[in-house]
């Protein structure tokens, strides 16, 4: 095969013409531990050639120290890249490989078949054109393979080549390869492989990968890597669909420019179209296309560019440039598919935040409809969504943004999730439809507002969020700064566990899931309270930091005060006052804080009290200084 | 209308520059002068066109590059109206640490490891561009686009965060900082050919040239200035030689070669039989040590 070596020794000009033209397939390779998939890509490289002398002498002193060929060379690491992975003889994260051929120049996503790896298999596929599905002939279909398969038609790859592996151990059998073929049809249906090609091969002997296998002349498909050279590329139908360019930066380099850069991601622009602006839904026309190379008088998805807009309009990061005729919608509340990819499960209720294009927006998960089998593609219910999971969620946004659904638009209907207190990605999700319930629930206009009722409350409403273990002295504190401020003429309520547990939240356990619920309940009732005008006061042990940062999220930045009681846990134990520490310590209480349950100190807290050193009297006076000092009555604006 | 393989790797290097200056506040481009650094530029020139990119350059020095580099860094620099920030590292420069004496590990670990780290922590900068390629070496083509570094500057090949579409969550805990790989997706054909295509000016020693060299176990080694020392009976001669990669002279060897234009220094690295990593003398040690060396906080 190859890179044409004579024409490199003979015409390098004429080559490099050639090589010039050629186009990227990106594809991803998927397969269980020991189809082969290393094997096959190995292969490919050696032999595109692309394997220096230096390379191979590393290979083959890496063959004799870690390869599982006996022998003889052990493509496979070749690309098992770190060093972890070549001690566990198992590829462990993706990796990307590059080779090229006379017609084409291709990526490689190798990733892992390993069964918690759903998220690298996902990861991979994003980005690529087709998937190559490895099926060992002597297993057939395997519970990985509906998995593989499942996932890949999920993030859209349109086109699948399962090459069925290892034909060498089955005699070349066709009626081995006509059984998994029949099988393998037979699952695809259900799930809606639009485009399915069968190559039986063998990737450590070289059959049927770059020249037909004489061991299979009752195959008359193409090789592997013809296929990979001549299957279709996707651009036509991406640069038919309509136009979308989300806003990376705004370009002013003077006064006279203003321009907005980004990368097209779908349809075609030219100087004199309309577009739309998403969200605000502004419409103008393209004045020019600008690049370093030129002006443009068109540009196509996949292109880098500049656009210039007739109108002064106000266009910022964050925006998506849409056709004027099919713009993109708009939504806040969504049904999509999370693919979660962190060990701290997703849970209903919890905030994250949403980067969808250019634009990052505070998200929460508002409900988990189901979770899908990836094995059975059965729907389970689900209270969480663990490491590798799928499931189907509700999500609700802080604002309006502009989507498409992810089936009609890869790029501006996918998003992932980003954790709060860790900034990780945690989550890919794929946006399946709004939800038009939002659109129902608009917010009444009142004529009294909150300055008002504070106003006629003589005080500046805000939220003291009292946090600590259990027997810190939380309650204690909260009902002496309740009753100080009440005999001053404040106007005060205390949220604590008897008046809410046994009423709203009487129907919650104590779950994790259960607890976050509870603490969203009490934050949200504490900023309707806010907002009639009065002094909250809350003492909840609430022992995790993104609970509190929602919290604070819910009202204004300084109407939130929040009060660290901090007591050490042998200290709180000692008390023990409600009994409640030794019942957790004999194990008749689960999930009890500071014992098998995590307590995350505040960090940004206002107000800390240390109670070894502060008495109760002294904690409540150091707190009303910092809600009366602070904000003096009237001095606030809006 | 069809993108060809280089305007597709061109466009998404593009998207991935425009992300990092608007998500980070103090980015910079970490400038070596090879022709990776040559590609990475000329790429910015265009992500930021009609702007100037809004980032300076930073030349980690080690005081032994080829004097033909820092004649192309100052007029490069100088040309593209780019402000070029150059770092040594003090404490090396004053005990003289040198790679004859000191041998390539502990030249390199100070010079350069400890030299990017330290002119990182004084500017403070956030984010950091480097021409770094995936097909360049087994643990670059595990790491990502955007790398995420520890307060000290280590990477964590365990603790990768996941790359998904064209969404890079930029997002950093304080004290850390982030390498971004532009290029990581481009070959050494690709760079070799997008410099040829756009005409991009790269430093004359990637030609061949008749040149004083030495051979040591083996490699040609350049007589680039006095203060290389001479072994007993060693004398320079004068070889017709170029240079597949650019580094500290005394650590970079050179290939002996007729190519004195690029179409025949791609033609000899189509037909060549050794990769462009071997004259570079850092990741022969063993077989996992660019991962060590990376962990380390090496770019």
């Amino acid at each position: 095969m190859a890179n044409s070596s004579e024409l490199i020794a003979s015409d390098i000009e004429q080559y490099l013409q050639q090589h010039q033209k050629k186009r990227l397939l990106r594809f991803i390779t998927c397969g269980s531990v020991d189809d082969g998939k290393s094997t096959l890509i190995g292969r490919l490289l050696y032999d595109s050639k692309l394997l220096f002398e230096d390379q191979l002498e590393m290979l083959e002193a890496e063959s004799k120290k870690f390869g599982t060929q006996g022998k003889n060379v052990d493509f496979a690491l070749l690309v098992d890249g770190l060093a972890a992975e070549r001690e566990q003889g198992i590829t462990i994260d993706v990796a990307y490989r590059f080779f090229t051929t006379d017609k084409r120049k291709f990526i490689v996503a190798d990733t892992p078949g390993h069964e918690q790896y759903t998220q690298n298999m996902v990861t991979g596929a994003s980005t690529a054109d087709v998937a190559v599905l490895m099926v060992d002939a002597r297993k057939g279909i395997l519970t990985q393979t509906r998995r593989h398969s499942y996932l890949v038609t999920l993030i859209g790859l349109q086109k699948i080549v399962v090459a069925i592996n290892k034909m060498d151990l089955v005699q070349f059998s066709e009626s081995k390869f006509n059984d998994i073929k029949e099988q393998y049809s037979q699952f695809s249906r259900q799930i809606g492989v639009a485009d399915i090609t069968f190559i039986p091969m063998s990737a450590l002997t070289g059959d049927n990968i770059t020249e037909p296998s004489p061991n299979m002349p009752w195959f008359h498909g193409s090789t592997l890597l013809g296929f990979l050279e001549s299957v279709e590329i996707d651009e036509q139908r991406l640069q038919q669909t309509p136009f979308r360019m989300p806003v990376q930066w705004v370009n002013r380099p003077n006064l006279d420019f203003r321009g907005f850069s980004g990368q097209i991601t779908s349809g075609v622009i030219k100087p004199g179209d309309l577009i739309r602006i998403l969200p605000s839904g502004k419409q103008t026309h393209i004045k020019k296309i600008v690049t370093y190379d030129g002006e443009l008088n068109q540009a196509v998805a996949g292109q880098s560019i500049t656009l210039v807009m007739e109108d002064e309009i106000d266009i910022s990061r964050g925006d998506l440039l849409t056709s004027a005729t099919e713009p993109a919608a708009i939504g806040k509340q969504f049904n999509t598919t999370i693919i979660w990819m962190n060990e701290k499960p997703l849970l209903a209720s919890r905030h994250y935040i949403m980067q969808i294009g250019t634009k990052s927006v505070a998200a929460t998960i508002t409900a988990i409809k189901h979770q899908v089998n990836v094995n059975t593609m059965e729907c389970m219910a689900a209270k969480r969504l663990n490491q590798n999971d799928i499931g189907q969620c509700n999500i609700n946004l802080d604002q309006n943004i502009p989507f498409d659904a992810y089936i009609d638009n890869r790029d501006s209907g996918s998003f992932i999730l980003i954790d709060r207190m860790t900034n990780n990605t945690v989550g890919a999700g794929l946006i399946n439809f709004v939800l038009r319930r939002s659109q129902n629930i608009t917010i009444q206009a009142v004529d009294v507002n909150k300055q008002q009722r504070a106003e006629l409350n003589k005080q500046k409403p805000c939220v003291v969020w009292l946090t600590g273990l259990s027997g810190s002295g939380k309650s204690t504190i909260a009902n002496v700064i309740e009753k100080k401020l009440h005999a001053t003429g404040h106007h005060t309520y205390l949220l604590d566990g008897d008046n809410v547990r046994h009423g709203l939240n009487k129907d919650l356990g104590f779950t994790e899931h259960d607890r976050i619920e509870n603490i969203r309940r009490i934050a949200e009732v504490a900023r309707l309270m806010v907002d009639s005008g009065l002094i909250v006061i809350t003492a909840f042990i609430s022992p995790f930091a993104e609970e509190r940062l929602m919290a604070r999220e819910l009202v204004a930045d300084d109407e939130f005060i929040e009060v660290y009681v901090n007591t050490p846990l042998e200290v709180a134990e000692k008390r023990d006052v409600k009994g409640l520490y030794k019942k957790a310590r004999r194990g008749e209480l689960k999930n009890f804080t500071g014992i098998d349950s995590p307590y995350e100190a505040p960090t940004n807290a206002e107000c800390v009290i240390d109670t070894l050193q502060t008495n109760v009297e002294e904690a409540a006076d150091i707190i009303i200084k910092r809600i009366l000092h602070e904000k003096p009555v009237g001095s606030w604006g809006n | 209308m069809a993108l060809t393989h280089l305007e597709k790797l061109e466009a998404e290097s593009i998207q991935i520059m425009r992300e990092v200056i608007s998500v980070t506040e103090n980015p910079v481009m970490l400038y070596s002068i090879g022709k990776d650094s040559a590609v990475m530029l000329h790429i910015a020139m265009k992500a930021f066109y009609p702007s100037k990119p809004p980032f300076p350059l930073l030349h980690v020095d080690t005081g032994w590059k080829f004097r033909a580099m820092y004649d192309f860094r100052d007029k490069i620099a100088k040309r593209l109206g780019i402000e070029l920030i150059t770092y040594k590292n003090p404490a090396g420069e004053e005990q003289g640490i040198n790679p004859f004496t000191h041998g390539s590990s502990v030249h390199t670990d100070i010079m350069k490891t400890q030299g990017l780290k330290q002119a990182l922590d004084k500017y403070q900068f956030d984010a950091a561009f480097a021409g770094a390629r995936r097909d360049e070496e087994k643990s670059r083509a595990k790491e990502r686009i955007f790398s995420f570094r520890s307060s000290d500057h280590r990477w964590d090949p365990k603790n990768q965060r996941p790359e998904l579409w064209k969404n890079y969550n930029a997002n950093k805990r304080p004290g850390e900082s982030i390498r971004v790989f532009p290029i990581s997706n481009w070959t050494e054909l690709d760079i070799w050919q997008y410099i040829h295509l756009e005409n991009i000016p790269v430093v004359p020693l990637y030609l061949s040239a008749s040149r004083p060299v030495v051979e040591r176990d083996g490699t040609l080694i350049m007589v680039d200035d006095e203060r290389m020392p001479m072994l007993p009976g060693e004398a320079a001669l004068m070889r017709k030689v170029r240079f597949r990669t650019l580094g500290c002279y005394p650590l970079t060897g050179a290939i002996e070669s007729n190519a004195t234009s690029l179409p025949e220094v791609i033609q000899e690295m189509l037909l060549a039989k050794t990769s462009e990593r071997q004259g570079r003398m850092i990741d022969q040690d063993s077989f996992s040590s660019m991962e060590k060396k990376k962990q380390e906080g090496y770019f």
